[in-house]
């Protein structure tokens, strides 16, 4: 039994130019095309042709970058929007928490908002009343529930909005990216009470940028992209996918970025002949980088591979991570260190080491070569990172110092903090009972 | 017709709904006051008050088509005034409910036409608390009641119609044109003057000019402010040929506007 069935769906949106909104009545009339104004200039497809069957008890997962068509298709199975063409079925009372506390009026109080949202849900009368305790309770709001709604705060205000929507008790439960703004503890409150529905078999449908959330409650997870669906199934797997597939766009996005730094370095070395040589390093444009030194050594090319020796920005936290300099000495040097810092975006130190520090007697640099520091394993968590990288005397005497100069990304679904993710297991005596939720 | 059927089908399964937001309006228009509800009596009363002293006490204008005295000529005002006020603030409101409520008809799923009903039935209740001032000031003002004040209410259905007609078009149009509103505060003056509220159809000066007469004769307006001199102020039975073809106008000019708001519906989620 399916509970959601869309069926060839797309929804088509108008778009009109800046010309058309300033069309006015006036010029309408004047100009005698009223009805073709009326008609868009653009069209934009949200979502392109879509089939989709939720089956009835499960919980669907939907994810995809920001503009896929995620709440198109919300939009679309509620009946909010409707479909340009194809067919959607739903089964069932439907509940959206698309927007919590849409219609909330200001002026009024509480109590009275629970009434008049709660019918627009689709309550009667009664079962507001019945349920107005619960709604209240649940939104922790007993003591504010009389005061008029434009004195909550946003929190009061999301957690009343999330109250009346879970309490409607519907057989289909739209979930939006609405969890965003609740507070610690509500968060996982509002959770539970989706753990809830899914024991009491209920359908869920569960559009998300929390993709570790999704991996952890759906059974399904179809992910979405540029408004069709790119792939669907197993939560884990499809996550990944998708994982991937952002990986790869962020790779792109670095290297554009990295080539335009690069024409921008040329510009800036064809003005300044003398230090022509200073202008081949390749740099990221931004403020907190600096370089310095006099390069009787310098550091000409830096380059980030990964452990198959392909050049790369995005890491995942198991992966291996090569630095590889490019040097080149002016003169003969006796004295060098080789190091290496990693940074991340509070400009915490995480990791810094260097060649002297790790006993490596420096005897001779000349001419050009390769340093390559080898990690096997960045254990960082989720974020991006700076990186430093230096050649000096012992004495810390620089000879070329690039300073955050580069960046990359470590991409992980897990949500520790701290500043590395340290390599570890856990383990429980026979009494207590946990089990993995990892599929 | 079949199409609004279903529409009105649909919107009479929303009653609770539309019961519920015509509360929230008129709770959510005191919020706040002191004298709270009692502004719904209090503004007529102050109005009529005003007419009183303007016209009674200064102007002093006598007309023999409204009476003899400057006193019934405040009461007659007032008796054209009251259902004017619903019928342009109804119209005014309409203009901006869907954008307003912007945020309902994104989110949340139901009929969006509950928004013009809710401003038109709101603007009527706010009548519905006038009229017993009106009524009050009827026999203080030297006028009796006949058994013909007994058709008002047909009256009020028949601007209920057209009023609700008018509302659900331009609540629809103006989500695609926005400077409707603009026009329509304009038109709405233009509206008042040519209806017979600060003067009567039957004044000496208007038989002289046929043509302005026939002209008057084209507002549906007319014809319902009239009604309710006939009702109230005169005494007398409404004149039902004239009311009848009103009551026609306005249920062609609600199935008009229904069809419009209708067409358009689909675009309001994207333009408001």
């Amino acid at each position: 039994m399916y509970a959601i069935e869309l069926e060839g769906v797309s929804r088509v949106y108008q778009k009109y130019s800046a010309r058309h909104r300033f069309q006015t009545f006036k010029s309408a009339i004047v100009r005698g095309d009223f009805f073709r104004s009326l008609k868009a200039d653009e069209l934009v497809t949200a979502v392109d042709g879509l089939s989709l069957r939720v089956e009835k008890g499960t919980t669907f997962g939907v994810i995809g970058s920001n503009g896929s068509g995620k709440s198109t298709l919300l939009k679309l199975i509620a009946g909010i929007a409707k479909p340009t063409a194809g067919t959607v079925g739903v089964e069932g009372k439907i509940s959206a928490l698309i927007e919590l506390g849409a219609g909330f009026h200001p002026e009024i109080s509480g109590r009275e908002n629970v009434a008049i949202n709660g019918i627009m849900l689709g309550l009667t009368k009664r079962e507001v009343q019945r349920k107005f305790d619960e709604i209240v309770r649940f939104a922790e709001l007993e003591e504010f529930i009389d005061a008029p709604v434009k004195t909550y705060s946003s929190g009061m205000y999301m957690r009343l909005g999330f109250s009346i929507a879970i309490n409607v008790n519907p057989d289909i439960l739209l979930v939006d990216e609405v969890l965003a703004v609740g507070d610690a503890a509500f968060v996982p409150k509002c959770l539970d009470r989706i753990d809830d529905f899914r024991r009491r078999k209920k359908t869920i449908l569960f559009v998300s940028h929390d993709l570790a959330t999704v991996a952890k409650i759906c059974d399904r997870v179809a992910w979405m992209k540029g408004g069709r669906i790119q792939m669907i199934g197993e939560p884990k797997r499809v996550v990944d996918a998708y994982l991937q597939d952002v990986a790869a766009a962020q790779e792109e996005d670095f290297k554009a970025r990295k080539r335009a730094a690069r024409s921008e370095a040329e510009k800036a070395a064809g003005a300044e002949e003398t230090s022509g040589e200073a202008g081949t390093a390749e740099t990221e444009a931004g403020g907190r980088e600096k370089r310095w030194g006099k390069r009787e050594a310098e550091i000409r090319k830096v380059v980030l591979r990964d452990a198959r020796g392909e050049e790369k920005h995005v890491f995942h936290p198991e992966d291996g991570m090569a630095v590889e300099l490019d040097v080149a000495a002016r003169e003969p040097l006796t004295d060098f260190v080789f190091g290496i810092g990693i940074f991340n975006s509070l400009g915490t130190l995480c990791y810094g080491t260097n060649t002297h520090l790790e006993d490596w007697e420096p005897v001779s640099l000349s001419g050009e070569g390769k340093v390559v520091c080898r990690i096997d394993r960045l254990n960082l968590i989720n974020g991006t990172y700076y990186l430093d990288v230096a050649v000096h005397r012992r004495d810390g005497y620089p000879y070329d110092y690039h300073h955050n100069l580069y960046s990359f990304f470590v991409s992980s679904t897990r949500r520790d903090e701290g500043i590395a993710r340290l390599p570890h297991g856990w383990e429980f005596s026979p009494g207590i009972r946990l089990k993995s939720q990892e599929k | 017709m079949k199409r609004l059927a279903a529409n009105l089908r649909e919107l009479h399964k929303h009653r609770l709904l539309i019961r519920t937001l015509v509360g929230r309006e008129l709770k959510a228009r005191y919020r706040g006051t002191i004298l709270g509800f009692f502004w719904s009596f209090l503004n007529p009363l102050l109005l009529m008050i005003v007419y009183t002293v303007v016209f009674g006490l200064i102007l002093n204008p006598r007309d023999l088509a409204i009476g003899d005295t400057a006193w019934l000529y405040a009461l007659y005002m007032f008796c054209g005034v009251l259902p004017w006020t619903w019928f342009s603030s109804s119209s005014l409101e309409s203009a901006n409910v869907l954008m307003i409520n912007g945020n309902l008809i994104k989110k949340i799923l139901f009929p969006a036409e509950v928004l013009p009903v809710v401003t038109v039935s709101s603007n009527l209740l706010n009548f519905l608390f006038g009229l017993p001032i009106l009524l009050f000031f009827v026999p203080i003002m030297g006028k009796s009641f006949t058994v013909y004040a007994l058709f008002l209410p047909v009256v009020i259905l028949v601007q209920y119609v057209f009023t609700l007609g008018l509302g659900l078009l331009i609540s629809a149009l103006t989500v695609h044109f926005r400077d409707i509103k603009d026009v329509l505060s304009n038109l709405m003056t233009f509206w008042f003057f040519s209806t017979p509220i600060i003067y009567s159809l039957k004044m000496e000066a208007l038989q002289r000019v046929p043509w302005v007469k026939t002209l008057l004769t084209l507002n549906p307006m007319t014809h319902i402010v009239e009604g309710y001199h006939s009702c109230l102020f005169y005494g007398e039975l409404i004149h039902w040929k004239r009311l009848g073809v009103t009551f026609l106008v306005s249920l062609i000019l609600f199935w008009a506007g229904y069809a419009v708001f209708d067409r358009l519906r689909d675009s309001f989620p994207e333009e408001v």
